[in-house]
């Protein structure tokens, strides 16, 4: 069935439009676009997009669907539900699952349970068997099946030299490599940022020296091997001041971070608060200050959730044995606004960090509104309010600190290949 | 006057009136303990539950003492000999335990924060008997209440803690106690066991212990955990003795009358010398005080007020 979006404000990144325009989607491709009325119906479904914001899918570089082997979190089904509510028609899972995806058949697996999902999903394959840190997975073989970027995702590559090895071998397939910085030593067995608030609690510290360091060695190792490095979940000024300095050299680097480390600070953790606990941790004002100036002056390309979704038994008990990460699809896009009214993001840079430039960094044809492309859009209404709670969300897990929040602006229809 | 609060997590953010409050009210108990009849009905019908998940022979007695005394009836689950070694989380344990009826639960734990994680889930009193890194609130009420028996008061003195202030949940407490009470605070150790943000609670951090203890009133050192080695804190037990130990020159540039204390248990030769531990009697009177004001924390908070007392 063919659909019209009339008299929506299209936002296109990557063609630079920035207008009001219909747009007609035909056999799950994007038509043509062309002036408000411009276009007949011809018995297409039309929407009336008139004040909403007409975008390409969303994209999100980062998350966990936790299938194979742990569903009771959140599996195939249930994440890209969330993903789709929250204005996401593509996300890359992480691959530390259970079997961890470092090999073709859990490639395929993820790829065929992928099939009658609410939303796209691209794979990350492991960067090291079994991510253990020990030996280079097969990477042509899960190139072949499907992933386009490695990850050890949820632990770093501890050892230098494989990583060196990793970033070289990624060259042959222009594989993107996705860095989890951070020193096992030195993070050791820290729960939360190291810091006055972690004094206070009794908690164990996480330095963000921990993120630094390898942040430090992996555009070292960037820059020697010419593969491309893409830093995971950036947190700390450090690395944000490391990664404008390596891209103004030159270097093959790329970045993101998650909607919470610009909206809150160690101070949540306070009253052993488990739903901030997450890795890397959540840091300083300071920090966030920079993570936003890093965010508009394009140090950081893009902003994923590291969607992580616990089981409420594990996220609740002691602080120290709760699992880090909360889920992120259902608020994110809320959260990244809130940067364009606090004036940190243009709303084009917004959507440009959401959707053209991880397809631009994952080279998939994705994140465009071009005639022939995938009809993969978002409609937005930028002027809903609406109160976060959890308990509506499609996500298997609730965990979130966002609960109970005003937010303005939501994804209002998520249309995937056509199909809303 | 009464505790504002059904439990007793941590000194931090107590008043002045209420720490006194507490002092005051466990001095009234301190004879109990002298007398041949060492039992007192003030808690007589309450069932209080020491629930401690880490290791302890000091404080758990204490506590049971405490609560005899009162004449409450006082049941001791360690972990060793609980469900949890059958896997059953925190709170499921806690609120079988309370389905059984109590008034008061003393929890002891490795984790920080797991005391104000279960007294925010259940009716009965939470005291903190030991939290992680975080807080030993009894501990530093015992400590306060011994310093003020021995030199009269808080306010003005100069108190110095000197060793692993990273991990001592000691610490902490005797920080923001001490401070609330007017006292000077100085804390010294080697940066690897000074944690960020001492000076933010109020305290003066010191790497020379010949600084810290110059002219002190006290002189409270804390147990050295010596598998702190292998983490690499400190290269050795003899480096750290001669930097951080606490002999009989090194105390003699502390005031005239300085107390020495301890909260145990001590590593004779490393934090202490034997000739330092063995020539102060305080160290023992926390512990007798440990009693007394335990019985004072609960007392209070099974809503006794000071006069009833």
């Amino acid at each position: 069935m063919n659909i019209l979006i009339n008299n929506g404000h299209i936002i296109d990144p990557a063609n630079k439009v920035d207008e009001k325009l219909d747009i007609l989607l035909s056999g799950g491709k994007i038509a043509r676009l062309g002036k408000p009325g411009s276009i007949s119906a011809n018995g297409a479904h039309v929407i009336d997009a008139t004040g909403k914001l007409v975008v390409p899918g969303l994209i999100d570089m980062h998350v966990h669907l936790r299938e194979p082997g742990f569903e009771y979190k959140e599996t195939i089904a249930t994440g890209t539900a969330a993903a789709k509510a929250g204005g996401f028609t593509s996300v890359c899972c992480m691959p530390n699952t259970n079997p961890i995806n470092d090999n073709r058949s859990v490639t395929e697996f993820i790829l065929s349970q992928a099939r009658s999902a609410a939303a796209r999903v691209y794979p990350i394959g492991a960067i090291t068997k079994g991510s253990k840190g020990e030996e280079l997975a097969e990477m042509a073989e899960l190139h072949s099946a499907g992933c386009r970027a490695i990850s050890d995702d949820g632990k770093p590559v501890a050892n230098a030299a494989i990583m060196r090895r990793a970033l070289e071998y990624s060259k042959i397939f222009d594989m993107l490599v996705i860095s989890h910085c951070e020193d096992s030593a030195l993070a050791a067995k820290g729960v939360m940022n190291e810091g006055i608030v972690s004094t206070e609690l009794g908690l164990r510290g996480i330095p963000r020296a921990a993120e630094d360091v390898i942040t430090s060695r992996d555009i070292s190792l960037a820059e020697l091997s010419g593969g491309r490095l893409y830093i995971a979940h950036v947190s700390t000024a450090g690395a944000v001041r490391m990664i404008r300095d390596a891209k103004s050299r030159g270097v093959k680097v790329t970045a993101e971070t998650c909607p919470h480390y610009f909206s809150l600070t160690e101070e949540a953790v306070r009253g052993y608060n488990t739903m901030a606990k997450m890795n890397p941790p959540l840091r300083t004002s300071d920090d966030v200050a920079a993570l936003k100036e890093g965010l508009k002056d394009g140090t950081i390309d893009v902003i994923v959730t590291d969607h992580a979704p616990h089981a409420a038994d594990e996220k609740s008990g002691e602080f120290d044995y709760a699992p880090f990460g909360i889920v992120g699809l259902e608020t994110s896009l809320g959260l990244t606004l809130k940067l364009v009214e606090e004036g940190v993001l243009s709303l084009v840079d917004a959507i440009r960090k959401l959707s053209a430039q991880p397809a631009a960094i994952l080279r998939i044809d994705k994140g465009t509104l071009s005639a022939g492309s995938d009809a993969d859009i978002t409609i937005i209404d930028l002027s809903e309010e609406w109160v976060v709670d959890s308990s509506c969300f499609k996500s298997k897990s609730k965990n979130t600190p966002f609960n109970g929040w005003k937010l303005k602006g939501r994804a209002v229809q998520t249309i995937v290949g056509g199909k809303s | 006057m009464s505790l504002s609060s059904k439990d007793l997590l941590g000194i931090k953010g107590m008043a002045a009136d209420e720490i006194k409050l507490i002092l005051d009210t466990a001095l009234t108990f301190k004879d109990v303990s002298e007398r041949d009849i060492k039992k007192v009905p003030a808690l007589r019908g309450k069932t209080v539950i020491n629930l401690f998940y880490e290791a302890s022979t000091r404080t758990r007695t204490s506590f049971e003492l405490a609560g005899k005394r009162l004449s409450a009836d006082v049941i001791n689950i360690s972990t060793s000999t609980s469900s949890v070694v059958k896997g059953e989380t925190l709170l499921d344990t806690a609120r079988n335990i309370e389905a059984m009826k109590c008034d008061m639960i003393i929890v002891r734990h490795s984790c920080s924060g797991a005391p104000e994680y279960l007294s925010k889930r259940l009716r009965s009193s939470v005291i903190n008997a030991g939290d992680g890194f975080h807080e030993h609130p009894t501990q530093a009420l015992l400590d306060m209440f011994t310093i003020r028996e021995k030199l009269g008061k808080l306010e003005g003195l100069t108190v110095a803690i000197v060793g692993d202030i990273m991990h001592s949940r000691v610490a902490r407490s005797n920080i923001y106690g001490l401070i609330a009470m007017g006292a000077k605070v100085r804390v010294c150790g080697p940066p690897t066991m000074i944690p960020p943000g001492l000076e933010c609670m109020g305290a003066q951090v010191y790497y020379d212990m010949d600084k810290a203890v110059e002219g002190a009133d006290v002189v409270m050192m804390l147990r050295l955990q010596l598998e702190r080695q292998a983490a690499g804190l400190f290269p050795g037990v003899r480096e750290y003795a001669r930097l951080f130990g606490l002999n009989q020159q090194r105390l003699s540039g502390a005031a005239k009358h300085a107390l020495v204390m301890h909260p145990g248990p001590m590593n004779r030769g490393v934090e202490i010398s034997s000739e330092v531990a063995d020539n102060t009697p305080v160290i023992l009177e926390q512990v007798t005080n440990g009693v007394a004001v335990r019985m004072g924390v609960m007392f209070l908070l099974s809503g006794g007020t000071r006069t009833e007392a």
